[in-house]
């Protein structure tokens, strides 16, 4: 291993989903990458370990490979509205050097420290997905290293380009388990310049969906159109309009017409973009034929807090533990018609050998081909994945 | 009879023989002259012809085939509308090639979900109209709508005009259902944007044929927007179009297209389609701005301003669909049309940082003085992506050679500034030797894995995308060395 790589005993708080790695290496080169997985054993790369729930607990963790420490932003052209970032970057603070060009990275996930590394290996989105799509849709070049060392890149530094296969979308949403991701190269948007939002109280969560559908089959552009709906709180629904000041205001009262009620405001309320849930909760991701909207939420038990991305097919369920648990295969029933599914994003503890991701379809022979071809010794990120992969 | 060949081996004439048993006789073409039909797609200048073409009329006609050919080991090549300009449909001699253009069903719009599910062979342009009673239509337009099929558009992530703001084939596919190389059927995402597992509809989408055939695609829709307005502008000077590119994008500004082309693309558009572009003009751009009419009223103003700071000396605006419709049949026929200039050109599809625009462009027809050819720019300038058209006659001894050696040499070009050697045709046959100059050995065997995951046989459209196949037993020891991203300054390590 080289001089600049970091490692010490892995303690308890840097379990995976309870599992304690032996070991916590912090590279900050990729020639350290390199070094760690050619070291041999079994490699959970972690970032901002904001979102480990989001998968399965391994199946063993000899080492936890912390990318933080590959924190460059290497590249950013402003003409070209693409900037290229080591893995261990955290979204905030690229975010706040765009800003500087009037540009963003257009995802926004809530979760406070992720890395672009972590945002990309766990699909993490935001409301905003609505106007801008998911990783699969800005990611434009990754550069991965595989557990034999392999270091690999797709794509390129253009938004444009069909050379070869693009790997980003196999790595966006894989856990770490087909490698790990070290640099990730973003197609870029401008920040817009005005933001008009429009709130609807609602009488109960079934006015949401009628509301979405009259707001997808208009003309207008919203960024955003969010139902939030604590568990015994009023559910809103919150339409963001970002854009040029003259669009943002005239948009605002045509939805306000359009909705039949609203109240203008510039600022997003609060709560605007987090997920439901506390510690003790069962978190679910929802994804769902975008009209089933009103079908998923009246198959969720009754005490579900729930925010949703309402034009999109995503929604966020917080269920009591408990009960929450024994309804998941009742709800997984009841939205697969919707071609819904539901992934658990966190759980209690002692819900340990709960069914992380449900159903996988007709694919998952495919998919482990595709594992066992990049990771035969299934050493990346062991178990974490659909079908124990 | 007399006009039967000879089947090239036993193994052919038994698999021909397994094929018209199980799709029908009259689906299976053996004959020379009929073969002779497909042995070249949009790009004519390779030609091989097939040993045996089935006309494909259903999933089930598909799968038979396929599997026929997996249990034989003979490759099969997909082919939809055949319009591809990379030799992605390039038949392999002794193999099967799969027509899919009879496979044009189109399951009923779904307006509430936005998606359409439809067969390969279904025209690009068809989507749209189906679409359009519901205010709906499909983004990707590729400049051969017309007659494209959305099978190729899937195979090669077809992108078009419109996709600087909207994005390829890539960003509105929902799902497929696709037949493996071994004939297995898989689905491979479905209505919802996303569900848990690896995004291998992602990967298949661009694959170029390699990983397997869709039979049918589930197609996301867009809203059609309130206002789209377009317009037409005049430069003295390539430098002052490019700059008023960048000016637009970095005012802000995400144009629904803008598409650019030189002299001598204006003048054989203009020859051919009477177009009625700027006369004298040294460059012209057609920028499109759609969305809520506010805004576009607002951004379009902003254009406005923005190409007179850059000295255009003519600006004209569509007042109609009919007006905008010409605007775009200069830029959409200039591929043709530049038909009517030169007896024949090779056409190139990369890309470059749109920064780098004016300076690319200067380095291009410098080249091209250099050998004494010419060559026509026709592009997506939005995003980069150039289709320097060189213009050569074969009648001339050499010419094609030193065209094709310039057309290589821009490719090289567009990689050292940190482009592509395609944006949107596809590597295909082409340009698999050119793979090697953007990525690494280990880029390219790494992608192979996937190959190799789906297709560990490679009976899917070998030969294409990859300039080494990579036998998928075979485990390749550790490489070192430069990767090319380093090599042109653009990373320490990668």
């Amino acid at each position: 291993m080289t001089a600049t790589l970091q490692s010490r005993s892995g303690t308890a708080a840097d379990a995976v989903g309870g599992v304690l790695p032996a070991a916590v290496v912090r590279p900050v080169t990729v020639p350290d990458v390199v070094a760690v997985l050619r070291g041999g054993g079994t490699v959970v790369p972690a970032g901002g370990r904001t979102k480990l729930s989001w998968a399965a607990p391994p199946s063993s963790c000899d080492v936890l490979l912390d990318t933080t420490g590959l924190d460059r932003v290497l590249d950013h052209t402003a003409g070209d509205l693409v900037v290229i970032a080591e893995a261990g970057v955290r979204l905030a603070d690229l975010q706040a050097q765009l800003a500087g060009s009037g540009q963003w990275l257009a995802l926004d996930p809530p979760e406070p420290g992720a890395t672009l590394g972590g945002v990309l290996s766990a699909n993490a989105s935001g409301p905003r997905r609505l106007r801008y799509g998911t990783a699969r849709d800005l990611l434009i070049g990754v550069t991965v290293v595989l557990a034999d060392g392999t270091v690999a890149a797709s794509g390129g530094k253009v938004v444009k380009n069909v050379a070869g296969y693009d790997l980003g979308k196999l790595y966006t949403g894989a856990h770490g388990t087909l490698g790990v991701v070290v640099s990730t190269t973003w197609r870029l948007h401008p920040l817009p310049a005005a933001r008009r939002v429009v709130v609807v109280d609602l009488a109960d969560t079934a006015a949401a969906g009628p509301l979405a559908l009259r707001l997808a089959r208009s003309t207008l552009t919203p960024t955003a159109v969010e139902l939030l709906a604590g568990s015994g709180e009023p559910a809103r629904l919150v339409v963001v309009f970002e854009s040029i000041p003259e669009s943002v205001r005239a948009q605002a009262r045509s939805a306000v017409e359009l909705l039949d009620g609203g109240a203008e405001q510039d600022e997003l309320p609060e709560g605007f973009g987090r997920r439901p849930g506390g510690a003790d909760d069962l978190v679910l991701r929802l994804a769902f034929a975008p009209a089933a909207l009103p079908a998923v939420l009246a198959a969720l038990p009754a005490g579900a807090a729930v925010t949703a991305s309402a034009c999109t097919g995503v929604a966020y369920a917080a269920l009591p533990a408990g009960s929450g648990a024994a309804a998941l295969p009742g709800l997984r029933a009841a939205i697969a018609p919707y071609d819904g599914t539901a992934a658990v994003l966190a759980a209690p503890a002692d819900l340990a050998d709960l069914d992380q991701w449900g159903p996988v379809g007709d694919a998952l022979p495919l998919m482990t081909q595709v594992k066992d071809r990049f990771d035969p010794a299934r050493r990346m990120s062991p178990g974490r994945f659909v079908g124990g992969l | 009879m007399s006009l039967l060949a000879a089947p090239a081996t036993d193994r052919t004439a038994r698999l021909a023989e397994g094929l018209r048993r199980a799709v029908g006789a009259q689906r299976v073409l053996t004959d020379r002259a009929q073969l002779r039909t497909y042995e070249c797609d949009g790009l004519t200048n390779f030609r091989v012809t097939p040993a045996i073409v089935v006309l494909a009329e259903s999933r089930e006609h598909v799968v038979a085939t396929v599997r026929l050919c997996a249990g034989a080991g003979v490759p099969f090549v997909a082919r939809g509308s055949g319009t591809g300009l990379s030799g992605g449909a390039l038949p392999v001699a002794d193999g099967v090639l799969i027509v899919l253009s009879r496979l044009r069903g189109m399951g009923p719009v779904d307006p509430d979900n936005a998606r359409i599910v439809v067969e390969p062979g279904v025209i690009n342009l068809w989507v749209s109209r189906e679409a359009a009673p519901y205010d709906l239509a499909y983004a990707p337009d590729p400049s051969s709508q017309q007659i494209c099929s959305i099978g190729g558009n899937v195979a090669e992530n077809s992108g078009g005009a419109h996709c600087l703001k909207y994005g390829f084939t890539v960003n509105h596919v929902t799902g497929a259902e696709v037949v493996l190389p071994d004939g297995e059927v898989v689905h491979l995402g479905g209505t919802a944007a996303e569900r848990p597992g690896y995004d291998l509809l992602g990967a298949f989408v661009g694959s170029e044929g390699t990983l397997g055939v869709a039979t049918e695609v589930t197609l996301r829709l867009i809203r059609v927007p309130e206002a789209v307005q377009t317009m037409l502008v005049g430069f003295t000077s390539i430098e002052d179009a490019g700059g008023a590119v960048s000016d637009i994008i970095a005012a802000g500004i995400l144009p629904a297209a803008i598409e650019m082309m030189d002299a001598l693309a204006i003048e054989a558009a203009e020859a051919a389609v009477g177009c009625g572009y700027p006369a004298g003009a040294v460059a012209v751009l057609v920028i499109e701005l759609d969305g809520p009419q506010v805004e576009v009223e607002a951004q379009f103003a902003q254009v406005e301003r923005i190409v007179l700071r850059r000295h255009a000396f003519e600006t004209r605006i569509a007042a109609d669909a009919a007006e905008r419709a010409l605007m775009w049949k200069g830029r959409k026929s200039a591929f043709a049309a530049v038909g009517r200039i030169s007896p024949a050109y090779f056409v190139q599809d990369g890309v470059i940082p749109r920064t780098r625009l004016p300076e690319v462009l200067g380095d291009i027809y410098r080249m091209a003085d250099e050998v004494g050819l010419r060559v026509a720019n026709v592009f997506h300038a939005g995003d980069g992506n150039l289709h320097p058209l060189v213009l050569f006659d074969n009648a001339v001894q050499g010419q094609a050679e030193d065209a094709e050696e310039l057309a290589g040499a821009i490719l090289d070009l567009c990689v050292a500034t940190g482009g592509s050697i395609t944006g949107e045709h596809g590597v295909g046959h082409e340009k698999r030797m050119k793979m090697g100059r953007q990525f690494t050995a280990d880029d390219l065997d790494t992608m192979q894995l996937v190959r190799c995951a789906f297709d560990p046989d490679g009976i899917a459209n070998p030969g294409k995308i990859f300039p080494t196949p990579r036998l998928c037993g075979e485990r390749p020891g550790p490489r070192t060395g430069e990767h090319p991203f380093q090599a042109a300054g653009l990373g320490e390590v990668f």
